[in-house]
């Protein structure tokens, strides 16, 4: 038993994803991982039984450019933990625990994630009903030993800056081990999408993590074409697929930065910070808001551009592209930066792999994966863009990822604008599909966005499963601080720089 | 470092005049207050009512419209029939009381927020330093007020600051409906603050909830746990309409504007 393939931003019936038994399931997931494939999700749902719980996972072949659905159906309060021998399944397993109250026998780590009840009467921690959840509240790894110390940090930060708890393990100045607790910012968006859609998912979506609306809105409405078997058009796809670019552009011009701004350099700090904006000002010329809200809509986009609308977007494009060009160009020529950026908070490319890394954090390791080349959908089917790969892992080439893709995605918003497609009527979202699975990965300027929708026999929202990427990268994180200097942390922070309410949800 | 010297001058001096020249232009797209114009609703049509996400229009018998919850999203504007509803580019938008957010839908023009009286005025007029919280915000609005911090915006200039510490501010600026999860850390936070202290909220969600609001994880706002000075609506706020309601708090603002 194998598998069910899926194409990105297609649904399939229900029943063509058969429940294999445990020992099938599990093989297929550690054959898959063995052979390179990523776990884009892994999540529950309510199971056929009032005692059973469903398990899906969504594998990535980022190699061959193809996608699979498994399921397994677990009985009782438990299911075997995969973590020890597929490590990037660690906080899937946790996630799992936390919202279905079952536990992953053997899992190394078993702490919540959010620390929120779970939607079954289950806790796979047995906690008593009133008992207040706190975030942070459990214990935290230990490492004991001579003026061994821990720092405490979080949740809310010295900067302007959404809450997270960390704790870290010092020798000195020398982080031995970090570890990050979440679920500050948890608002309950996953339970509120079930039964819909209705008229608040869209907005769900552009707000689960406001930095990345576009990114989010376009995997949303590509899973409620993909059930409403809505064909939409090539300019809606173009326009949505410049809009993901400014969002790309924005966040990794203001993370250069900032990334300066953590180093002391302020020409760039200061000039990235104004240039940023700029490129927000560009998403809200085509649709009134900076950060890309009604832009989007399934079916479509909320707003279309004229002639006009498309030559002053270009004539201010070619401007911030100069200025984009001076102000990032300064930072590889200065070696007091370079000499910050080299060599700190180091993630090979092995552990990249092992940790089930994404996005530039990934690129920055070495893995070849951006789902604008791997798993293209929308316009990228047809407009690829190159991918920017480096190899050192360290933050600079965190850095120097962002910096290729600014360039690109410049050259690809101004080769779009020149060809965009004619006009055509957008077509109006019908009903969903009953009983189906959708599948939507896109490549948000984090990483891999993956949204899966699981519909009942009314075509309603019976699962809506939402993996930001830095629900894959907060790890990576804590790893790249093994062995730093505690006062590189902000640094190694910025050079990930991942979500907090798009982890939490 | 010469070329550092030279992109220097090739950026240029890029702080906006405002507020003593006019505003800079927003994109023609902007969406500020939503509008009704044309009064004759035929009877019984509840379009823009059923179709806002968030339950921000109501008929009373006008019909009234609560910016406090408002997304400023298209939704009321797409369900309308006749086509009669459309936003102004009104960006001035902050009030004291959180009941002054409700205006009939009909009616345009800035939302003013009133100064501070004298005395609170004598202390953080010049100089106001706030300790910001986000509390389950999306990080659109915590990066628009990040924004008036850049040379763009200079929010120095003004005397008003973010600064890293509660013990060190005068006020708190709070994003996000309150999750349960940051409610602890948040009256904590409060509490740092030594007295007299101002409390600030930001985005529709610190206001009254937005697209969370009714959630059992959240708390409606800020304006649930804390005596709140000052509203600013918007999903997010442009910096603007940020930067207009801290300025108007202050009593910073030339006669008029």
């Amino acid at each position: 038993m194998k598998f069910t393939p899926i194409a990105n931003g297609y649904s399939i019936p229900l029943d063509s994803v058969p429940a294999l038994g445990w020992p099938d399931f599990a093989a297929c997931l550690a054959d898959g991982v063995r052979r390179g494939q990523r776990v884009s999700a892994y999540f529950g749902a309510a199971g056929a039984r009032p005692d059973s719980t469903k398990l899906y996972a969504i594998l990535a072949d980022d190699e061959a450019n193809q996608t699979f659905a498994g399921l397994t159906e677990v009985e009782g309060g438990s299911f075997p933990s995969l973590t020890g021998e597929i490590t990037q399944l660690h906080l899937f397993e946790r996630e799992i625990a936390e919202q279905f109250g079952l536990v992953p026998v053997g899992h190394p780590w078993l702490k919540p994630v959010r620390s929120v009840r779970s939607w079954t009467k289950r806790d796979a921690w047995q906690r008593k009903a009133g008992e207040p959840l706190v975030p942070g509240g459990c214990d935290f790894f230990k490492v004991e030993g001579d003026e061994v110390h821990e720092v405490a940090v979080g949740p809310v930060h010295a900067g302007v800056i959404e809450p997270g708890h960390f704790r870290f393990q010092c020798h000195g100045e020398e982080v031995y081990h970090l570890e990050i607790a979440l679920g500050y910012q948890h608002r309950g968006i996953e339970a509120a999408l079930l039964g819909g859609p209705d008229r608040r998912s869209l907005h769900y979506m552009e707000t689960l993590a406001g930095d990345t609306t576009i990114g989010h809105a376009t995997s949303y409405c590509q899973i409620a074409e993909a059930l409403a078997k809505c064909q939409k058009t090539a300019r809606a796809q173009v326009i949505r697929a410049i809009g993901l670019e400014l969002e790309r552009l924005a966040n990794h011009i203001g993370d250069l930065g900032a990334l300066a701004g953590d180093v002391g350099y302020l020409p760039t700090s200061s000039f990235c910070g104004r240039i940023r904006g700029d490129y927000l000002n560009l998403t809200a010329l085509l649709c009134g808001n900076r950060f890309g809200r009604g832009l989007l809509r399934p079916g479509g986009v909320g707003f279309d551009v004229d002639e006009a609308r498309v030559a002053e977007f270009r004539r201010r494009l070619a401007i911030f592209k100069k200025e984009t060009y001076n102000a990032i160009g300064l930072l590889w020529e200065n070696q007091s930066v370079m000499a910050r950026f080299e060599d700190t908070g180091r993630i090979s490319k092995a552990i990249a792999l092992e940790l089930g890394l994404v996005g530039p954090a990934a690129r920055a390791s070495g893995l070849a994966c951006d789902a604008r080349c791997t798993q293209p959908s929308g316009i990228f089917r047809f407009a690829q863009i190159p991918m920017s790969v480096q190899d050192s892992g360290d933050v600079f080439a965190r850095a120097f990822v962002r910096w290729l893709e600014i360039q690109k995605s410049i050259d690809f918003i101004q080769e779009q604008l020149a060809v965009i497609p004619a006009a055509m009527p957008q077509p109006l979202l019908g009903p969903l599909a009953p009983d189906s699975l959708a599948l939507s990965i896109n490549e948000g300027w984090r990483g891999e966005i993956c949204h899966v929708a699981i519909t009942d026999s009314n075509g309603r929202l019976a699962r809506y499963k939402v993996v930001d990427p830095s629900f894959h990268n907060w790890a990576g994180l804590a790893y790249a601080l093994r062995n730093q200097e505690i006062s590189d942390f902000p640094l190694c922070n910025k050079s990930f720089n991942l979500s907090y309410c798009g982890h939490d949800l | 470092m010469w070329r550092a010297i030279v992109a220097r001058l090739v950026q240029g001096h890029r702080t906006i005049k405002y507020p003593r020249k006019p505003a800079p232009p927003l994109s023609d797209r902007f969406r500020g207050r939503p509008i009704l114009a044309d009064l004759s609703c035929p009877s019984g049509c509840q379009a823009c009512i059923e179709a806002c996400p968030v339950g921000a229009i109501r008929q009373d018998p006008r019909l009234m419209v609560d910016l406090g919850r408002c997304l400023f999203c298209l939704d009321c504007a797409l369900a309308c029939p006749r086509g009669a509803i459309a936003h102004s580019a009104e960006y001035r938008l902050s009030a004291r009381a959180r009941e002054d957010l409700v205006a009939p839908m009909a009616e345009d023009g800035a939302l003013k927020a009133a100064a501070l009286e004298r005395r609170m005025r004598g202390l953080f007029g010049r100089s106001l330093k706030l300790r910001q919280v986000s509390a389950g915000g999306c990080n659109a609005c915590e990066a628009d007020v990040n924004v008036l911090g850049t040379i763009g915006w200079d929010l120095g200039r003004f005397g008003i600051q973010m600064v890293a510490s509660p013990r060190h501010a005068d006020g708190l600026l709070i994003t996000g409906p309150v999750t349960r999860n940051m409610e602890l850390a948040l009256r904590k936070t409060y509490d740092a603050v030594p007295e007299p202290k101002l409390v600030i909220v930001v985005g529709s969600c610190a206001v009254a909830g937005g697209p969370f609001i009714g959630h059992a994880e959240a708390n409606d706002g800020a304006g649930n746990l804390l005596p709140v000075d000052l509203y600013i609506p918007g999903c997010p706020p442009h910096p603007l309409t940020i930067l207009d309601g801290l300025l108007r708090l202050l009593g910073r603002l030339p006669r008029g504007a």
